[in-house]
């Protein structure tokens, strides 16, 4: 596949993450799906976790970048139908165990590249859960098919795009609507342009290279293929000679920024991360890039990660950094590992994938 | 005319799963996917596994035909 990009998107991953730390985000949070996700559901009121709140743009350029360029090579088609509500709950059940663990895999990796051992754990149980989620797919799971929207319907493709707007002007216009954290991580933060050129930056590279923490490992797990993993190789190997170049590295397990020593929690929260993902089809990133590209079974399971993270804050089920992930939170980790996996073996509609050719 | 397999609309990675099982019992083989993504992953294994592959598009669907020699 194409060199080229492997290396580019790994470069503006890796290097950008790190820069965006060095330009105010909180420590290892250049990029994240899940919390920065969450701390946008903060920002909209979706949680009240005072400190969590502000629309990262990062997230918005994702999905602005990712728009521009799937409408300029016309890859931009509204489609869905392919059980959205069950997208939605596989939604939630990635944001439980990301915020268990406190990132998506994406921020496991970048974790990892700043010395921090808890992303190694987090990533095993990752793994774990994407084979558990293929244990599923080659039992025949499937979500049903989706189709091709037309007519006033294709709108809806357009939703993702329209929302990562409004928040865009909201959030730099400092609207009103919105909640910005006055301390904690939620304050922290690089300037706005800043955040957002190296997020449509990143957005449009992870839509080219189809960018996925699960479909990595999943696809070298299936046919023992290895694109995805060099662009992880490269991001880790660019962020970690930047983390050291800055002075960001630090190895070891405790005392990292915004993380937790409790490894049973990382490798489960994570674990139910790739089993989730491997169900929908895509890690939280590529769930963004999808929705981002018209797909609104993607955009279902967008909505859900936001749910969960009004359900994780609300109900006190969120890691906490420093500290661990409290008793609420291992009660739901436990409860998500058993619905997806309930998920996972109900929803095995028949498809009838044979058609005679014209 | 053949039979077709007919891809479209499922989730990553179904379409490369069921093309490699039908591949497992078939020599050639024409399917059709509507989303680039399963196309590109599909041409990669058949690519990987060294099979010859022929690749048409109309509208939102690409049609893949494989040959295993």
């Amino acid at each position: 596949m194409n060199l080229g990009l492997i290396i580019l998107t790994g470069v503006v991953f890796g290097l950008g993450a790190v820069l965006l730390v060095k330009f105010g985000n909180p420590g290892n949070y250049g990029f994240c799906a899940a919390c920065q996700l969450r701390d946008i559901a903060g920002a909209l009121g979706i949680h009240q976790i005072a400190t969590l709140q502000y629309a990262r743009p990062e997230i918005l350029g994702w999905v602005l970048g990712a728009f521009g360029i799937a409408r300029f090579k016309g890859e931009f088609v509204t489609r869905g139908g392919s059980n959205p509500l069950v997208r939605f709950v596989l939604g939630i059940m990635m944001m439980l165990g990301a915020l268990a663990f406190l990132g998506c895999p994406l921020r496991a990796i970048l974790r990892l590249s700043a010395g921090d051992l808890n992303g190694l754990t987090a990533l095993a149980g990752f793994a774990s859960g994407i084979g558990v989620g293929i244990y599923f797919l080659k039992n025949g799971y499937n979500l049903g098919r989706a189709k091709a929207y037309q007519g006033a319907s294709t709108g809806l493709g357009y939703l993702a795009v329209i929302a990562a707007l409004i928040l865009l002007v909201a959030v730099s216009v400092n609207a009103a609507f919105l909640n910005f954290s006055a301390k904690g991580p939620g304050s922290m933060h690089a300037p706005i342009i800043i955040s957002l050129i190296l997020g449509l930056a990143s957005g449009i590279l992870a839509q080219r290279a189809r960018m996925c923490l699960s479909g990595g490992v999943r696809d070298f797990m299936l046919v023992r293929d290895t694109y995805l993993l060099k662009i992880y190789g490269v991001m880790f190997l660019v962020a970690l000679v930047s983390n050291l170049y800055f002075g960001f590295f630090k190895l070891g397990f405790a005392d990292q920024p915004l993380a937790h020593t409790m490894h049973i929690w990382n490798f489960l929260g994570l674990f139910l991360v790739g089993i989730a993902a491997t169900l929908a089809g895509g890690c939280p990133l590529r769930q963004l890039i999808m929705a981002s590209e018209g797909n609104t079974d993607a955009l279902a399971c967008v909505i859900g990660m936001l749910v969960g993270a009004g359900i994780a804050h609300g109900m006190n089920a969120a890691g906490a950094g420093g500290v661990g992930l409290a008793v609420n939170g291992q009660i739901a980790v436990g409860i998500g590992i058993v619905m997806t996996c309930g998920i996972g073996l109900i929803f095995r509609e028949k498809i009838i994938t044979v058609s005679k050719g014209a | 005319m053949d039979e077709i397999l007919d891809l479209r609309g499922l989730s990553c990675p179904i379409p490369l799963i069921k093309t490699r099982d039908a591949l497992g019992k078939v020599d050639n083989l024409t399917l059709v996917v509507d989303e680039p993504t399963a196309r590109e992953n599909i041409l990669k294994f058949a690519k990987s596994q060294k099979y010859r592959t022929e690749c048409t598009s109309t509208g939102c669907d690409y049609q893949i035909s494989i040959f295993k020699k």
